[in-house]
């Protein structure tokens, strides 16, 4: 009895799916349609590749808040090279570039330097908002159209943000699953002094979630970009959010060590995306989408709770 | 005679200008097996965790193989074939057997840089038939037990060429059956010829394993031979500096029937089959014995209100209690003392003071404002600390994670103490700590007893309880099956109790 409402906890979030869907299905029968199902995926493309990287950085009990504002540099950034007439791939190479940097100074702050990530990214975050709206002089900038075309293009019939996306989650989860240095970051979220003491550079494994999650951060930005053909001065705002509620909702701990991508984090991601696209679909006030996503999260979380508190044995 | 393994050549090591090692020499030859032995704050963990790299000493060298050796981290250690069997075990509990025996070095698919499954559970299947762990190794280490435990930390010191194994404290937490396989996995390993150091306070254990001896005082080796030439009684007083005539203080031998202070009454926890029924009185020391998973602890926690019962009733001083919380509890003098010091007992990054007045808070904030008097607080700490007999040396406001485990239960104790508790729950109140600090335990119980509360203690030892106890209650399986007054303490009966075993008479 209990070992079943253990399994069933265990698949909330998928059993979350189902019923959205089926709830969503059977009010409107544009829902179900393909051409919907792979438009909620490309939706959820830049939010999930985000949440790809969080979901690194919250397996080491760490957090990144500084994610949606290296959207917002790496964006400007890309889009003024672009306005002064530089190629596309030199655009692309920029955010990257920008990612990295931002990440390289989260990663040496907190792995070598100790000091709390929530702080460290806090501060990042700041920084880096500040000098996106110096960089664009706070206006909507419009890019050229080879941006929009990027995003809407189609490899294989697949759009290729949906690509970007199903690439970033096969090979995070090939990375965390079959690599050392993936175990090892379960481990360092476990315990880092443990983990230091088992042999494992801890240093080297913190400041590399770091700059994966930076790198997601700008592939995210590219793939919005792609999708707004402008940047504007909300561009990326609280990405960081809706990225640690799509690794939360896919089962990953904020207290480290526990955690999937596939199917965690791209369930989670397109689960919320699924919300939204529904409520457009239904026609719902549009009011209510923050708060009926945010108790659909709500919910997925309390059942994941309520699982930890069943499979903690006791403390003999 | 060929050169010995490890030379420890005048170690020292200070922190902040205190020397906490000061020159120790010895060796371990090649294959052999030497016992540790020392009161905790000795030395011991000093000097093994420069042996693993984790330190690095002020003065003096190491020798390994001949070689010098002077690790800078526990990578290096582990390199050189040193492995440590930690008292609190190293492993990650959401990872599975097989990753963490190689969590540092997980075999590779040749070139490409993921690891390859299949040889990581075909040598790992390997090593834990070399342990004799019937396990799967995919299972996940949260599963399984203590004793399961330490045997996948024996496979990981196998799985790389280890010349050395460190044990230290390797029995606290293993039932006696666990103990025996260990001790004969241990023998198994040194027919190998691998050489080992074992740490330990139970010295019996260190005598039937051991072919030499170290003891350690305040960082100097006091005594350093062939196991042969100590006795017990020789190996403490080398340890305490001071011969030490008495394990135990005297107990009262009749005590006159007294009121009952806490009654339980068939009180059953959820998915468990049996019942608890029992009743300690006014002055009382009754001991909890059984064997690990009889579910002693776990009767523990739920009569504290830590976990939910199933049904039964709890009465103090002959009134029951309907709502059992830890909070409740307090208020009404019952103190827990859990058996995980450093997780449940203590804040570690507390100071002394602060985690001595944690329970008590509330007595010295008796103002309009709920104002904490600081005052009053500093006499209850001094008072405590001296009643406590803790370490002079240490000051109020330093962290309780620097202490030594004596040190830190006493703070504990001393904690429940301020409480004036009329009933007081131990569980393993020794555990970890050396003797001399064992015996102010049980004084402090034996004390705390005559004036008039009960104390329930749960222990392994059952030396401790028939030691201490003026009674001593026996679990299997989640119920009492014996129960023993101070005159028909009897070894072989309770562990026959324990197994379920029948006793011949």
């Amino acid at each position: 009895m209990k070992r079943l409402y253990q399994r069933l906890l265990e698949f909330a979030p998928l059993f979350m799916f189902m019923v959205v869907l089926a709830f969503f299905g059977a009010q409107s029968s544009r829902f179900l349609e393909p051409r919907n199902l792979v438009n909620i995926l490309v939706q959820a493309s830049s939010t999930g590749i985000v949440a790809v990287g969080m979901t690194f950085v919250l397996l080491t009990a760490g957090v990144d808040l500084s994610v949606g504002a290296i959207m917002f540099v790496a964006a400007a950034v890309a889009g003024k090279m672009a306005l002064a007439g530089l190629s596309l791939p030199f655009s692309l190479l920029a955010m990257l570039v920008v990612g990295w940097l931002v990440s390289a100074f989260n990663a040496l702050f907190i792995a070598r330097l100790r000091v709390p990530a929530f702080i460290v990214t806090l501060a990042t975050l700041f920084i880096g908002r500040g000098l996106g709206l110096w960089i664009t002089e706070t206006r909507a900038m419009n890019l050229p159209d080879s941006f929009l075309q990027f995003g809407s293009a189609r490899f294989l019939s697949v759009p290729v943000p949906a690509w970007l996306f199903g690439m970033a989650v096969v090979l995070a989860h090939l990375v965390l699953t079959h690599t050392s240095f993936g175990r090892q970051i379960f481990a360092v979220g476990h315990d880092a002094e443990m983990a230091r003491k088992a042999g494992i550079r801890t240093e080297m494994v913190m400041a590399k979630v770091y700059l994966i999650s930076g790198t997601c951060a700008a592939v995210a930005a590219l793939v919005t970009l792609g999708q707004l053909g402008a940047v504007s001065p909300k561009f990326g705002e609280q990405k960081e959010f809706a990225a640690i509620a799509a690794a939360v909702l896919g089962g990953t701990s904020l207290f480290g060590g526990r955690g999937n991508v596939l199917p965690g984090t791209l369930l989670g991601a397109v689960l919320i995306q699924t919300i939204e696209n529904g409520l457009v679909m239904t026609n719902a006030n549009p009011y209510l989408y923050p708060m009926i996503t945010s108790v659909v999260i709500f919910v997925a979380v309390f059942f994941e709770s309520l699982r930890n508190r069943v499979s903690r044995p006791f403390s003999a | 005679m060929s050169t010995p393994l490890l030379e420890f050549d005048a170690v020292e090591k200070s922190f902040f200008g205190v020397k906490v090692l000061k020159g120790v020499s010895f060796n371990i030859p090649e294959g052999g097996m030497v016992g540790l032995v020392g009161e905790n704050g000795a030395g011991k963990s000093t000097l093994m965790n420069i042996l693993g790299g984790n330190l690095q000493p002020s003065a003096g060298s190491l020798r390994f193989g001949g070689e010098s050796y002077a690790p800078q981290n526990s990578g290096d250690a582990a390199r050189q074939g040193i492995a440590f069997i930690h008292q609190e075990l190293n492993l990650f509990p959401n990872l599975s057997i097989a990753e963490n025996i190689f969590l540092t070095c997980f075999p590779r698919m040749g070139a490409i840089p993921l690891i390859d499954r299949t040889e990581v559970s075909r040598r790992a299947a390997k090593l834990l038939r070399d342990v004799g762990l019937g396990l799967s190794p995919e299972r996940l280490v949260e599963t399984l037990s203590t004793g399961q435990r330490q045997l996948v930390e024996i496979a990981k010191a196998l799985s790389i060429e280890t010349r050395l194994i460190i044990f230290d404290e390797p029995t606290t937490s293993l039932s006696e059956r666990e103990t025996l396989q260990l001790f004969a996995l241990i023998a198994r390993l040194r027919s190998r010829g691998l050489a080992m150091i074992y740490i330990s306070h139970t010295l019996a254990d260190v005598f039937r394993l051991c072919d030499d001896l170290v003891a350690l005082r305040d960082g100097e080796v006091v005594g350093c031979g062939p196991a042969k030439s100590f006795t017990s009684a020789s190996l403490v007083a080398l340890m305490v500096g001071r011969t030490m005539t008495q394990l135990f203080p005297d107990r009262r031998s009749s005590t006159p029937p007294r009121e009952a202070v806490f009654e339980v009454h068939k009180v059953r926890r959820i998915d468990v089959p049996n019942y608890v029924s029992f009743c300690l009185h006014q002055g009382e020391v009754l001991g909890l014995s059984g064997l690990m998973g009889a579910g002693r602890s776990e009767l523990a926690r739920v009569l504290f209100g830590l976990d939910p019962r199933e049904s039964g009733t709890i009465l103090l001083d002959g009134e029951v209690i309907d709502s059992l919380s830890p909070r409740d509890l307090i208020g009404r003098g019952v103190a827990f003392l859990t058996e995980n010091r450093r997780s449940e007992g203590l804040c570690l990054d507390a100071s002394i003071a602060e985690n001595l007045t944690l329970a008590t808070l509330a007595e010295h904030a008796q103002n309009p404002l709920r104002w904490l008097s600081a005052k009053s607080l500093q006499t209850a700490v001094s008072n405590i600390r001296q009643a406590v007999g803790l370490d002079s040396k240490t000051g109020d406001g330093q962290c309780v994670r620097s202490l030594s485990g004596g040190n830190q239960q006493k703070i504990v104790l001393g904690k429940w103490l301020l409480l004036k508790p009329r009933v007081l729950i131990l569980d393993e109140p020794t555990r970890g700590i050396d003797v001399g600090a064992k015996y102010e335990i049980y004084r402090l119980i034996q004390e705390l007893a005559d004036s008039g509360a009960g104390v329930l203690v749960i222990s392994s030892e059952m030396e401790e309880l028939m030691g201490i106890c003026d009674r001593i209650l026996v679990m299997r399986s989640a119920a009492i099956v014996d129960e023993l007054g101070r005159a028909e303490f009897d070894r072989e009966r309770i562990l026959h109790g324990a197994f379920g075993t029948e006793i011949a008479r």
